[in-house]
């Protein structure tokens, strides 16, 4: 029962000795001198987000094998530093200022859920480094420290919606998860719909990991919707789909547009269940053109003939070769010098071209809707045409004026 | 108004999936006191297996089997030590169940898996689809099977000999380690059986058992320990409450209520819905 | 009387000198966030170790008290509403927030908060004879409508995300690294402190009650004692410990979300405990900060291994050594002094 205080005492010395251990033997990186560049790579390889967040570490580690086979950046190997960010926000924040203040990264590729990015953004402004992150998110953000490579919303839920009113659905029913990307999006979707004469008849979230959707299943049935449009993340896609799925609804008479389903998470829900529905993003693995198939190509050759490549990875992938094509055009990788020459950087990737916008740090991009087909592939039905100039505050839509204050 | 109707049915239909998830708890946790933390990754097993057969029907017994002697393996190894001690199984197994998460997502990779549903599922009579009303038979089918185990056999009688009073019915010749392995052998099989039920309603994944715990234990909580028919009316109860309060509010709050319906219950009924009676003080 | 405190002293020297002259800024602000989890630890040591109540839901403590503390954070900024207010389209600051500006209240609710509800909770629980498992799935289940809760009500709390984004802590630049050697200092001295007082509090006529209670509580009804009282006043103690650590965490870390109330983090303090020594409170503290480093640096080592290793430890501690690092310890000085 009594504490041995002494050697309580001795463990305490060793650990603190051991804490101050660890970082005298890293040596201190220079981010410009020697013949490396150290870059960060900081995605959730345990927890519930690992099932996403691994693949888009895979794209991002092939790109920079890529990188240097073809001679480096500045004449330097690229050396990637892994951590971790297990699925939790505070993690994220901690591994974040490890990579910057220990190991002395040049940039970070990182992140999936917004609440891992808005975690990670005050230790990026607080430390002047440079976070790529590789997923279509919500908009309204533009922090001078992060440069966003998948779509905001106006290259991905409007051109959604311009597709569900060429399709002449009218009554949209809003299904999705209980955080902050799925009720921004429905309050854009609700503005949208005022402005185009769509009905909304229901708008429901459930708590994230949530599978029980019996209930939910009959409102939407019930209301007899024209479409439905769904932000539902992860592993609750499964339990929606396979339950509306038995309850009878069928992609004809109901299409269930979704923006958070790409090729890998079909194979989960199970083809049978979500084949025929559409889904709105700006790559497919099917996207036709040389850089794509070459990408698939590296990308199976490297994990595996089964593998498949999505949205987010294509947009992690992106990430290292922008931020390697500016920090070329600064010669150097310093963060204020790689920002400044960011800005109008145009590159032919797997989704065709893409274009940094200085401004706001975002992608030009191409908006694309898929239908999910029996193989598990995703076939283009329809697209914007031309890259979309990213507008995260949607400033160019009047009747989005009311959504949020710059 | 139809909508009100359907969620009758469907109330019953969570039941019955609340049920099938911690039928195996009323033994593990009901007969032998034995928090099991891991309950939710032997249903995962049972899930798995399915997912390796791709046959619902096979895959019932399979799970039976493998989840069972997952169990086994388990009581024999760690939790015999421990009776006794419910606090510290209850950490135990915390830790054999995050040991379990990890292998799974190691042997079968961290993205969901696909259990394709047989054909002569697809379909629905009203609002309830025929993989619903396999659920239910299911549950049901489960609930007799338990029932007539424990009072209608000979070692069902001797388990409950040895839950009443564990010295009287070892000096009365009675193998309680037996017994102990047993209960737990059928306890983690049912969570088996479980595991596959679920793979026709939800994802197949690692995580899959975390989703499930919670609500399993609150069941047999609100059901009183190892009573049976307490499981089953806290199970249907649990399920209409669930249902009624998504339908007028939204899946979050309706969780909120369940858990506020539970634990304002237990102040009324702090045992559970039935007691064994009992002459032990502590 | 000197040889029974120099011990102690020896840790609050190295602790409240060594460590800040001699660790980087990054790694002394992740010992300032171990020693938060060590305050709610001691907590948990209380109730668990000393009361028999294994409460597997401080995490919501934790939370109240994070919570406050960051909404005092977000008034004092300034510069109108909060920014996850502005993105989840709240046009005015809720009633409940207004009196969070003023950093005495906030203080105040972050510990007076979870005593209120672990006083209600206690009363009604314990009162009732709920105990044992009974209680722990409870104090879970609570963990967990707490967690869907704070998410559903994203206006309010930032949903999921939870609140992050600090700037200053009464005028100090927060990103500081002489604002964050100072908070390290507060929270060990915070930490030193309520040690001192535990153990007293352990070692008082109250603290053998409890303890009476912990191990037959109908004999000390008898005795004509209420056991509810010892027990609700014991979690109640436990649960200001565990909203105090909340409020200091969340300018330690820079954030606070659900994610840090729910119930696995609720479940890894416990664990920690029982890693440390469920009956000895330095057990607990110790506990804490090397199931924290070890967190750290297994997770920058071998991110896979990190859930295999946290749970095989557990299984050891749990089969081979019941009462932690503390009882091998004490053990063995037992086995040398003899």
């Amino acid at each position: 029962m009594r504490i041995p205080h002494a050697i309580l005492s001795g463990v305490l010395v060793i650990s603190v000795a051991a804490c101050s251990g660890t970082q005298s033997g890293t040596a201190p990186s220079e981010a410009a001198g020697g013949s490396e560049i150290k870059v960060g790579l900081l995605h959730s390889l345990s927890g519930t987000m690992a099932i996403s967040e691994v693949t888009v570490r895979d794209a991002e580690l092939l790109a920079i094998e890529e990188i240097n086979k073809a001679g480096g950046v500045l004449g330097k190997k690229l050396v990637p530093v892994v951590e971790d960010g297990a699925s939790d926000w505070p993690t994220f924040a901690e591994k974040a200022t490890k990579l910057i203040r220990q190991d002395k990264v040049a940039t970070v590729f990182g992140g999936w859920t917004s609440a891992s990015r808005k975690a990670m953004l005050p230790v990026f402004e607080r430390y002047k480094a440079l976070l790529w992150y590789p997923v279509q998110y919500e908009g309204l953000e533009s922090s001078p420290y992060i440069f966003y490579t998948g779509a905001t919303t106006n290259q991905q839920i409007i051109p959604g919606l311009d597709y569900l009113k060429e399709q002449g659905k009218k009554k949209i029913f809003l299904v999705g998860s209980d955080y902050v990307f799925p009720r921004t999006a429905n309050k854009i979707i609700k503005a949208y719909a005022a402005a185009n004469g769509m009905e909304i008849l229901g708008e429901e979230y459930t708590p994230l990991g949530h599978t029980e959707y019996s209930t939910l299943v009959n409102k939407v049935t019930q209301a007899k919707p024209e479409a439905v449009f769904n932000t539902l993340n992860g592993d609750s896609n499964v339990a929606f789909f396979k339950q509306l799925k038995s309850a009878g609804a069928t992609a004809e008479s109901m299409p269930v547009l979704s923006v958070s389903i790409a090729e890998e998470e079909v194979k989960g829900i199970g083809v049978d269940n979500i084949a025929g529905q559409p889904v709105a993003w700006n790559y497919y693995q099917t996207t036709d053109n040389p850089a794509n198939t070459a990408f698939v190509k590296a990308f199976k050759d490297t994990y595996g003939q089964d593998k498949v490549t999505s949205d987010p990875m294509e947009a992690g992938y992106n990430a290292v070769y922008l931020w390697a094509e500016a920090a070329k055009k600064a010669g150097t990788v310093e963060v204020e010098a790689v920002k400044k020459a960011a800005g109008g950087i145009a590159l032919e990737r797997p989704e065709g071209l893409v274009t940094i916008d200085g401004e706001t740090q975002h992608m030009y991009k191409t908006a694309r809707i898929g239908i999910v087909q029996p193989d598990g592939l995703i076939k283009q039905v329809w697209d914007s045409g031309k890259p979309i100039k990213p507008d995260p505050y949607l400033k160019g839509y009047p009747w989005a004026s009311g959504l949020a204050q710059g | 108004m139809e909508a009100l109707v359907n969620q009758l049915p469907i109330g019953l239909s969570i039941g019955a999936v609340l049920l099938l998830v911690a039928l195996g708890l009323t033994f593990t946790f009901g007969q032998m006191g034995v928090i099991n933390m891991a309950h939710g990754e032997f249903i995962m097993a049972g899930a798995y297996t399915a997912f390796l057969l791709q046959d619902l029907l096979l895959a019932l017994p399979a799970a039976f089997l493998v989840a069972g002697l997952m169990g086994l393996i388990l009581e024999r190894a760690a939790i015999r030590h421990f009776y006794g001690r419910p606090l510290d199984t209850l950490l135990l197994t915390w830790g054999v169940s995050l040991v379990l998460q990890q292998l799974a997502r190691d042997l079968f990779g961290a993205p969901n898996v696909q259990v394709a549903a047989p054909p002569w599922l697809t379909g629905a009579i009203g609002i309830l689809p025929y993989n619903r009303l396999f659920i239910l038979a299911l549950a049901v089918a489960g609930v007799v099977a338990v029932w007539a185990y424990l009072g209608h056999t000979r070692q069902g009688r001797r388990t409950q000999a040895v839950v009443q009073n564990r010295q009287l019915a070892a000096t009365s010749g009675i193998d309680t380690g037996r017994v102990d392995m047993l209960t737990f052998f059928i306890g983690s099989g049912l969570a088996g059986v479980a595991g596959v039920a679920l793979t026709l309603i939800g994802p197949v994944g690692p995580a899959l058992g975390t989703y499930y715990i919670v609500d399993a234990f609150l069941v047999v909580v609100a059901g009183g320990l190892g009573q049976l028919r307490g499981a089953v009316l806290a199970a249907a109860g649990l399920g209409l409450l669930n249902s009624y309060a998504e339908f007028w509010s939204d899946a979050s709050l309706a969780k909120v209520i369940v858990f506020a319906a539970v634990i304002a219950f237990l102040q009324v009924r702090p045992q559970g819905m039935f007691v064994l009676r009992s002459r032990a003080l502590t | 009387m000197i040889r029974k405190h120099l011990p102690f002293a020896t840790i609050a020297v190295l602790a409240l000198v060594a460590a800040p002259l001699l660790l980087e800024p990054f790694r002394l602000s992740l010992l300032a966030k171990y020693l938060c989890y060590a305050i709610v630890a001691l907590g948990i040591g209380l109730a668990w170790g000393q009361g028999g109540m294994l409460t597997l839901g401080q995490g919501v403590f934790f939370g109240l008290g994070g919570y406050s503390m960051a909404m005092y954070l977000k008034l004092a900024e300034g510069g109108g509403l909060p920014d996850f207010m502005v993105w989840s389209g709240v046009e005015e600051l809720p009633a409940l927030w207004t009196p969070f500006a003023n950093p005495v209240f906030a203080l105040g609710m972050a510990v007076l908060g979870p005593v209120a509800i672990a006083v209600v909770l206690g009363t009604l629980v314990f009162r009732q004879r709920v105990r044992g498992a009974y209680f722990a799935i409870l104090t879970q289940a609570l963990a967990a409508a707490m967690v869907i809760l704070l998410v559903g009500q994203q206006g309010l709390t930032g949903g999921t995300n939870g609140m992050t984004n600090f700037f200053d802590l009464f005028g100090a630049d927060l990103a500081a690294d002489s604002t964050q050697r100072g908070l390290y200092l507060v929270v060990a001295g915070v930490l030193g402190v309520l040690y001192l007082a535990t153990r007293q509090l352990v070692n008082s006529r109250f603290g053998r009650l409890l303890v009476a209670v912990r191990d037959g509580e109908d004999r000390v009804r008898f005795l004509g004692y209420n056991p509810a009282t010892v027990k609700t006043v014991t979690f109640a103690a436990s649960a200001g410990m565990a909203g105090l650590a909340g409020a200091l965490f969340v300018p330690v870390v820079g954030i606070i979300s659900p994610a840090l109330l729910g119930v696995v983090p609720s479940l890894e303090l416990v664990v920690a405990v029982a890693v440390g020594g469920r009956h000895a409170l330095a057990g607990a503290v110790l506990g804490a900060v090397l199931m924290g480093y070890a967190k750290t640096a297994f997770s920058e080592q071998f991110a896979d291994g990190w859930l295999y290793l946290q749970g095989a430890l557990f299984i050891l501690v749990m089969t081979l050594a019941p009462k932690g690092i503390a009882g091998i310890l004490g053990r063995w000085r037992s086995a040398r002094a003899t």
